[in-house]
């Protein structure tokens, strides 16, 4: 559907109503206050429970300390851009399928589009509330010494948003895969949560078999980590990645494969409602 | 498309699910400014030609025409035309009636007044409540108020008073003449025949997936069928007479037996109509059976 076929609908309506949805769909998100808001408040939890279980531990080397919270910070950073986006939105979207608010929704003249724009919109609010929460704890709580140099600020700031973006359009995929909205959690939270230990969230990386780090370099929450890690531990770090160095190149690589391939997916799969289910 | 042209065209429609046929060959019009109610059993085809013509289901074969579009193409410009209340809704629910209401009118370019409309479907007192913590008739009502928000040509209501208070159902009622006041064109189908005699224009009826009759709501069913019945007591006996002469047969058993007992003019309902049509059609379905059989 392209906007010429609507001549009699106001042009650059599909990003206003986008606005419109943004502003609905997070007032609803944290009306929930149940699943969604646990995933929301999930990684700072787990933040908290390593920094203070592992609280005596040298989680770095002799010469240069790492305390627990320095160390999780990166992994817990990258959770939350996966659970916010792709868990959140996989479910909640298959969610809306199951309950008839997509059907509504496809029998009122809001272009999908708007519908998409609102939902990353409320991605974003979240990724940006749960990251800012992390900080502040890492902080406040756990004493820990944040970059100040703005070079270490930039790579934070694009790892973000391209991380949010690509797992809220991942997110929007694979909402197509749960057969109804019931059995939504149970599809893709073992997706999630598979990913999340491969890929450096709760075990260290480097600490993980070769090969594991082979298969979990196919996927993009194993590179958004490494982004997040580039961001928050010292330089020696580099080190023990894969490759000897952060490859933030890499990093922008990957993961914008997997946006486009969310994209991709998304326009070819995405529809209001199944006709004739 | 012209102002004469029918809102809803339909030939010869069929949908089948598999090799199991929903309905075969349904044909009816709905004109500009009518209330068209499709009555039928439960699982007659009613909601699967209703969202056939919302766009929300292919059809197998024939012709639909809504509002001049075919509704398996309807586009954004279209559906801003139609109001739509489904048969059943489940959302979470996590707005206001108010906030609910005021978010889609954003969505049409000529919407009604949200208070207005909160007011038309009686839920000024609920409307900062969230819709979650509704009951079942509240809810509907909010299904009904975001069917008009967008100041639809077209409304579909597919039983819209289920779950409402007989009061309830008078203040719909009420609301829906004020929309045929205004020139909306109407879909009805409810499983209130009273409902349907009081809002509808015209009416079909639809069993097993065939329209087994169509006409205006005083006329559906034949003359015959709407013969009104005069029923008295006499000597302990209870008597009736079908006719359309009512005042010469009552001067009759007047003349006959002095003033009678229990006397009773009924006109058939549209129910009694109703459920006639149903019998004779089963009957004739069952003849033809007996028929064919080998």
């Amino acid at each position: 559907m392209t906007v010429t076929s609507i001549p009699t609908l106001q042009a650059g309506r599909t990003v206003l109503l986008g606005l419109s949805r943004v502003r609905y769909e997070v007032k609803t998100y944290f009306r929930q206050g149940d699943s969604a808001f646990f995933s929301f408040l999930f990684p700072l939890v787990l933040l908290t429970i390593f920094s203070v279980a592992f609280s005596e531990q040298n989680l770095g080397t002799e010469d240069a300390p790492l305390s627990a919270a320095a160390f999780y910070l990166p992994g817990m950073m990258a959770a939350g851009l996966l659970l916010s986006g792709l868990q959140n939105l996989a479910i909640d979207i298959a969610a809306e399928k199951g309950d008839g608010t997509l059907k509504r929704l496809a029998g009122t003249p809001l272009p999908v589009p708007s519908y998409f724009i609102g939902k990353i919109g409320q991605v974003f609010v979240t990724g940006i509330l749960q990251a800012a929460m992390l900080l502040v704890v890492a902080r406040v709580a756990f004493q820990m010494e944040l970059p100040t140099q703005p070079e270490k600020w930039a790579p934070f700031a694009w790892v973000f948003v391209l991380g949010v973006s690509t797992s809220a359009i991942l997110g929007i995929a694979l909402s197509g895969l749960p057969r109804s909205g019931k059995s939504a959690t149970a599809v893709i939270i073992p997706i999630a949560l598979v990913l999340q230990f491969i890929s450096g969230v709760y075990l260290g990386f480097s600490q993980l078999p070769e090969w594991l780090q082979t298969v979990a370099s196919v996927f993009p929450l194993k590179w958004m980590a490494q982004g997040m890690r580039s961001v928050f531990l010292p330089e020696d770090f580099a080190s023990l990645e894969q490759g000897g160095t952060w490859d933030l190149a890499g990093v922008a690589i990957v993961t914008a494969i997997w946006l486009v391939v969310g994209l991709a997916v998304t326009r070819m799969t995405f529809r209001w409602i199944r006709k004739d289910s | 498309m012209t102002t004469t042209d029918p809102v809803v065209r339909v030939r010869d429609l069929h949908k089948r699910y598999g090799s199991f046929p929903a309905f075969d060959g349904v044909s009816f019009d709905i004109h500009r400014g009518e209330t068209f109610a499709l009555l039928g059993p439960n699982g007659a085809g009613k909601s699967t030609t209703i969202e056939i013509l919302e766009g929300y289901r292919n059809r197998t074969s024939g012709e639909a025409s809504v509002l001049g579009v075919d509704p398996g193409r309807g586009g954004l410009e279209w559906k801003a035309r139609l109001g739509i209340v489904l048969q059943s809704t489940g959302e979470s629910g996590n707005v206001t009636v108010r906030e609910q209401l005021t978010h889609f009118a954003g969505l049409y370019p000529h919407s009604r007044d949200v208070d207005e409309v909160i007011a038309a479907v009686g839920l000024v007192d609920k409307q900062k409540t969230l819709i979650r913590k509704l009951s079942g008739g509240q809810r509907r009502r909010v299904d009904v108020a975001l069917g008009i928000i967008g100041r639809p040509e077209l409304l579909f209501l597919d039983e819209p008073t289920t779950g409402f208070d007989p009061e309830a159902r008078r203040q719909f009622w009420q609301l829906v003449e004020g929309l045929k006041q205004d020139g909306t064109t109407i879909l009805l189908t409810t499983h209130y025949l009273d409902e349907a005699a009081r809002l509808g224009d015209r009416a079909g009826v639809i069993t097993g997936g065939r329209l087994i009759d169509i006409g205006g709501i005083d006329e559906i069913g034949g003359a015959e069928s709407r013969v009104p019945i005069v029923r008295w007591r006499q000597d302990g006996v209870e008597r009736s007479v079908r006719t359309t002469e009512l005042g010469l047969v009552v001067a009759r058993v007047v003349a006959e037996v002095g003033e009678p007992q229990g006397l009773e003019i009924i006109r058939p309902s549209l129910e009694d109509i109703y459920l006639q049509l149903l019998a004779d059609h089963a009957a004739g379905e069952a003849a033809d059976l007996m028929e064919n059989a080998p």
